[in-house]
């Protein structure tokens, strides 16, 4: 069986987060230049949530966005944009699916475990299921790889690339591939982006329990004062380093996606021609800056260099005031978009 | 986050830069390359830490011979049983019973090989494990 190369004209774009990187270089291949900063905004993709009921090796849930996948369908559903997802029992027959679509010219998005990307660099390889790509060709026995958190386009084996789409563990990507059908209307952008905005706030406003949103934040804080006395130094450090990875490891574009999030409220700023977005984006800005200072606070006490001041009950202070910062901009936004 | 503060801090990424917001001094937005953070490093460091750990006490295990050589490839796959388990299509009892060095030895070379593959490796390399570093 002949096995020829194909290379879609795919432009890779470096983004700072996974699905919203995939989401932009689709739209932009099918002729809708979307940014990744709309894509998350549109998506309703900022969030908070602290789910010390969930483990990941043993440590406590943090999310900083919204449920996998969620971004994407949102956005396309805002955008007018029909995708069509697909996902396989037999590994073999995912590949071959994917050949298909590859060989008509459509680049496939796929969700893959990061443990058998053997182009990530060795230290960021874990067991986590929520990674995504765009496959856009074949050569000898690689595929063409567009992974829009790296620099360049790069290529996998075919082996590992079906190991990654197909791995286990929790929330296993089962093969899980896309693409972008058609887009069915003009996209209306204006009002895309100020439902996007409603959703976010809302949902950080208002999800019910204590483990979400706003009120996730300030219940974390007060677990984080617990942590020493209930879990001990070194453990209660461990808890710390978690959930700053959460927040600035896996593709956040720095400050849990408020940064990101600030950029998006920048664009619709134009867009809308809502002067009051620009005030939005300064504040989203500082907040971001204040999550990398409980960051920096965190490090150093992982690292056991903390000063005097760099203490369990100062960090829990910080992620307070991100939490009532970010509780009187949702409140704000709200107005601005009425 | 302004475009100066972006960190340049070679350790986690490899050299590998990354994609991240910040503001020029018109205080618009600009997509920054990076090449790490202080911070990540060192959280990651310690959670490389931990791994490390359990892949010393596989070894540590192995060579007094409480441990099949099982015990060292899960462990340096970042896998527990479960997760294992559920690569190989077995129940997790029969792969805790294969960490035993004598049930491993007497496995069918078919169990084996399943499991070299899981790891990407050889037959011949799966019975292998690192010399004990005592640490």
């Amino acid at each position: 069986m002949s096995n020829p190369t194909i290379e879609i004209p795919f432009v890779h774009r470096q983004s700072a987060h996974c699905e919203t990187g995939v989401m932009s270089n689709l739209l932009t291949h099918h002729g809708l230049e979307i940014s990744e900063a709309l894509v998350f905004g549109i998506g309703a993709g900022l969030f908070f949530g602290y789910l010390p009921f969930i483990r990941l090796n043993h440590l406590p849930l943090i999310t900083y966005r919204a449920a996998t996948g969620r971004i994407m369908t949102r956005t396309a559903k805002e955008l007018g944009v029909r995708m069509v997802w697909q996902k396989f029992r037999s590994p073999r027959q995912g590949m071959d699916q994917l050949d298909r679509q590859l060989g008509v010219h459509i680049p496939m998005g796929c969700r893959t475990g990061a443990y058998w990307l053997t182009y990530f660099p060795k230290r960021y390889r874990f067991h986590f299921n929520m990674h995504n790509l765009v496959v856009y060709g074949r050569r000898n026995g690689d595929y063409l790889i567009s992974d829009p958190v790296f620099p360049e386009p790069v290529t996998i084996p075919a082996a590992n690339l079906m190991k990654a789409r197909f791995a286990k563990g929790p929330l296993p990507p089962k093969g899980r591939m896309y693409r972008i059908d058609r887009i069915s209307r003009d996209a209306d952008l204006p009002q895309a982006i100020t439902r996007g905005i409603r959703q976010a706030c809302r949902t950080m406003l208002k999800s019910p329990g204590p483990f979400l949103g706003i009120k996730g934040m300030r219940y974390l804080a007060s677990q984080i004062e617990k942590w020493p006395a209930k879990l001990g130094e070194h453990r209660a450090s461990h808890y710390v380093g978690q959930v700053i990875r959460m927040q600035e490891e896996i593709g956040t574009g720095g400050g849990g996606f408020r940064f990101i999030y600030a950029a998006f409220l920048q664009e619709s700023a134009t867009i809308l021609g809502n002067p009051r977005l620009e005030e939005a984006t300064q504040r989203m800005t500082a907040i971001g800056d204040r999550w990398r200072d409980f960051a920096l606070m965190g490090s150093r006490i992982c690292k056991h260099r903390a000063s005097e001041n760099e203490t369990y009950p100062a960090m829990a202070a910080i992620i307070r005031d991100c939490a009532a910062r970010e509780e009187q901009l949702y409140r704000d936004l709200l107005e601005m978009i009425a | 986050m302004r475009i100066d503060d972006v960190p340049q801090d070679n350790g986690l990424n490899e050299g590998v830069k990354e994609l991240t917001y910040a503001v020029d001094e018109q205080g618009r937005y600009v997509r920054v390359t990076s090449l790490g953070w202080e911070p990540k490093t060192t959280t990651n460091d310690q959670a490389w830490e931990v791994i490390d750990g359990e892949i010393a006490e596989a070894i540590t295990l192995y060579h007094a011979g409480k441990r099949s050589p099982l015990a060292f490839h899960m462990a340096s796959n970042l896998m527990n049983v479960a997760l294992l388990a559920s690569y190989m299509n077995l129940p997790r009892w029969r792969v805790r019973r294969h960490l035993k060095p004598k049930v491993f030895e007497n496995l069918k070379s078919d169990l084996i090989n399943r499991y070299a593959q899981v790891f990407n490796i050889s037959a011949d390399e799966l019975q292998q494990v690192p010399p004990d570093s005592g640490v």
